[in-house]
């Protein structure tokens, strides 16, 4: 209840800046006080709390094991040149 | 103060019967955010792969009716917080007031859902057969900002000058846009039902500062999708805005 101010003044701040990395961070702050206030994480017992710290924690996993294998393989096969990016016309099957 | 009525026999007490399911509630919203994970995995890899079809795709869609759509789910959060928090201090009215105002602006947001979807079935802009980023700036209908269409045509041609499938990537950013706001009303609509579940018991009168477990945890469940939306909107919306 006490980020609700915050929160609905951050989403109008949306229309300044457009940066990605900006709205990424707003969003993130977000979505922190929804869980911090609103689910009442705050005052959840301990073992809540582990819950939802691992859940960011595989989520991260997941992001990063995925997107490095992404960025790493695509310079096997045209360097600087994601292989999804190719023409659709060059392209032959299967991808 | 127990109220045998409604502690499960399993349990020795109501604060540990509501631990168990709020805990229980929050191993599901990982799975949930796991699940909603992977497709904003999905999105990321063909954005950094595709990035000026997605920024073209992008710009199509209407900010105001999205920023709108964000105000008016955080309002509903913020609703539902305040239902919870009046089961809790046991103020029934106030709950079903509360409830009631939430199921309302939920389905405000799906509205404008729908009236956005509409426009881009109007546009051409479902991926398929039909499909072509040149279609609206071509085709304007009566009552569209000829200003801002005249912008979309020369950034689309210029974006197909330079590569001449970038007509057909697009298509991708469409598929995710639908697919995952597809996915987040979805979880709206099963929100909605839940909340029809509770009004009806918040006019019994069942939930007590003793015990409104269902009001708390549907709140997690609700408040976990509006945190969904809260990342859409600046990755579907906002990825490509310099005008």
């Amino acid at each position: 209840m006490i980020g609700t101010g915050i929160t609905v003044w951050a989403a109008f701040q949306n229309f300044g800046k457009l940066n990605i990395v900006i709205a990424l961070v707003i969003a993130t702050i977000k979505a922190s006080l929804v869980v911090l206030y609103f689910m009442h994480a705050r005052y959840s017992s301990k073992r809540t709390q582990l819950v939802i710290v691992c859940s960011v924690f595989w989520l991260a996993i997941m992001l990063a094991l995925t997107l490095s294998d992404y960025n790493t393989r695509s310079h096997e096969m045209q360097p600087g040149v994601s292989r999804l990016a190719q023409p659709a016309s060059s392209r032959t099957f299967p991808v | 103060m127990h109220r045998t009525g409604e502690l499960y026999g399993h349990f020795e007490t109501l604060e540990q019967q509501k631990e168990s399911s709020t805990l229980g509630m929050w191993i599901f919203l990982v799975t949930e955010v796991l699940f909603f994970g992977g497709m904003f995995l999905a999105y990321t890899i063909n954005r950094s792969a595709f990035s000026t079809a997605f920024g073209i795709g992008s710009n199509t869609l209407d900010i105001k009716l999205g920023a709108g759509n964000t105000v008016v789910l955080i309002m509903s959060s913020l609703t539902m917080a305040m239902a919870v928090w009046s089961a809790q201090v046991g103020k029934k009215k106030l709950v079903s007031i509360f409830l009631i105002a939430t199921l309302g602006l939920g389905t405000v947001f799906l509205g404008v859902k729908a009236i956005e979807y509409k426009q881009k079935y109007d546009h051409h802009l479902i991926p398929g057969h039909g499909f072509d980023m040149r279609y609206h700036s071509a085709h304007p209908l009566p009552g569209d900002d000829l200003k801002e269409l005249a912008l979309e045509k020369e950034e689309v041609e210029t974006a197909i000058k330079s590569d001449p499938d970038i007509n057909f990537h697009s298509q991708l950013y469409f598929s995710l846009y639908f697919g995952m706001t597809g996915l987040h009303a979805l979880h709206m609509i099963i929100g909605a039902g839940l909340l029809l579940w509770l009004i009806k018991g918040s006019f019994a009168g069942r939930y007590t500062p003793q015990y409104n477990t269902p009001v708390e945890i549907v709140g997690l469940y609700w408040h976990f999708v509006d945190i969904v939306w809260i990342y859409l909107f600046p990755l579907l919306y906002l990825i490509d805005r310099h005008r």
